[in-house]
């Protein structure tokens, strides 16, 4: 398979970057670790004339814990799975990442590739929207801050602009039960459906809640309403239920090779109840 | 625009310098221009795990990377881990333990577990099998790979244990 030609730039710092993307406009784009562009461009459903390759550019990598964590856009799923300090504090963060595709290419595929390339299919869009997390981006006018459950506008469209980098994602330290709960056909896969579930439990009560599903929408799908289902309940039946219900009236699958509409919306059903119970019985 | 450029890269310890297009994917310049032909195209999708080699320590499918991305990097396939006089255990242990048939998958299937047992060189089968998840085999059925893997694992601690 052969992409389609274009120029190799690797610039050591972001100023290079921006300046390159500044001159070639559209035409330029950023790569991180590579494997969500790259099968793109082999396909040539993405055709790059200028690359450019982030690889050089200091301090885009690195794992900051503390009451805020922060990310670094160019930090692998595979360092994610390695940090115990993460693990220790937000424990769906390396629960997530070992659902990622395969060794091989968690050692290669990034965070802020993930996140910053706007497919329906990746994990952490989803994962990021049930953290509240927010995107730092950095542009010719300098930094800004996106939340992520504001980014995703529909597939592979985001609020960042073309002149913009992500550098960073950051959350504060999450607190109660957490699963990260993903159906897919086989390792390497997508999900048919996966959730991102947060609970906070007070004696048997669920004080606040968070979920989010991926792939079952052209953007990840935070659920305001099958959150807010699980507030105030002891989390019983009645209440995962509830959940599911409203979860399934802000998701809007559509049929492909994973399946008619009717199975992923069963599914994402029967994901989401197991992620809340799971959530739960951490908490 | 797409003209060829030089890079340079160490495969199995040596340095080479190769002339290519920035866009050539890294399992091509192996292949067909340096002649190590150890790495195969399977897939060439990102998913088989043929073509696995180890760039900087990490075990990277060489289809998913263009030659530039892997300029300055130091690389290691199957011709750098043993030779026909001198097999590496893993080499040994498919061999006696049946863990290949067609052999289409070993190159890649030899380096990436070269690597898993360098971060783990004691693993459970369930490690053994989640560590080798992107490496795809249409004949053995896993069994007998994941048993020389174990064997690996075994004689190279043995060694490891006798050496010190």
């Amino acid at each position: 398979m052969i992409p389609a030609a274009f120029e190799y730039h690797r610039p050591s710092d972001m100023s290079g970057v921006l300046a390159i993307l500044q001159e070639h406009g559209d035409d330029a784009r950023v790569m991180a670790g590579g494997h969500s562009l790259i099968p793109m461009m082999k396909l040539r459903m993405a055709e790059v004339p200028h690359l450019i390759d982030l690889q050089d550019v200091g301090g885009l990598s690195g794992i900051m814990v503390g009451d805020t964590i922060t990310i670094g856009a160019m930090t692998t799923q595979a360092d994610i799975i390695d940090n115990d300090a993460l693990a220790a504090a937000a424990p769906i963060m390396r629960e997530a990442a070992l659902q990622i595709a395969d060794p091989q290419v968690r050692y290669m595929g990034t965070v802020g590739g993930n996140v910053a390339n706007g497919d329906p299919g990746n994990d952490m869009p989803g994962l990021m929207q049930c953290l509240d997390a927010s995107f730092t981006v950095v542009g010719p006018d300098g930094e800004r801050s996106i939340p992520a459950r504001d980014f995703y506008e529909a597939a592979y469209m985001t609020a960042r602009e073309d002149d913009e980098v992500l550098t960073a994602v950051s959350f504060a330290k999450p607190a109660g039960g957490y699963a990260y709960e993903k159906q897919k056909r086989k390792i390497g896969d997508y999900a048919t459906a996966a959730a991102a579930v947060q609970i906070v439990k007070d004696g048997g009560t669920c004080v606040s809640a968070a979920i989010a599903m991926t792939n079952l929408s052209d953007t990840p799908v935070y659920s305001q309403a099958a959150s807010a289902a699980l507030v105030g309940t002891s989390v019983d039946e009645a209440a995962v239920k509830a959940a599911v219900a409203a979860m399934l009236g802000d998701i809007d699958p559509v049929e492909d090779n994973r399946g008619p509409v009717a199975f992923k919306r069963h599914v994402a059903g029967v994901i989401l109840a197991r992620a809340i119970e799971r959530a739960w019985s951490r908490a | 625009m797409s003209d060829k450029k030089h890079y340079k890269l160490t495969v199995n310890g040596q340095a080479v310098d190769v002339l290519a297009e920035p866009r050539e994917l890294l399992i091509y310049t192996l292949r067909e221009q340096l002649n190590i032909t150890g790495p195969h195209i399977g897939c060439e999708t990102s998913h088989c795990g043929a073509c696995t080699v180890t760039i900087d320590g990490k075990s990277v499918k060489s289809c998913t990377m263009f030659v530039a991305q892997a300029d300055g990097k130091d690389i290691t396939t199957i011709e750098g881990l043993g030779s026909p006089d001198g097999l590496h255990p893993l080499q040994e242990a498919f061999k006696e333990h049946h863990g290949l048939q067609c052999g289409y998958c070993t190159p890649g299937m030899i380096t990436r577990a070269s690597k898993l047992l360098e971060e783990n060189p004691n693993p459970t089968e369930e490690e053994i099998r989640f560590g080798m998840a992107g490496n795809i085999c249409r004949c053995t059925g896993y069994q007998n790979i994941v048993k020389s893997i174990k064997a690996a694992a075994a004689e190279m601690n043995a060694a490891k244990e006798a050496a010190e």
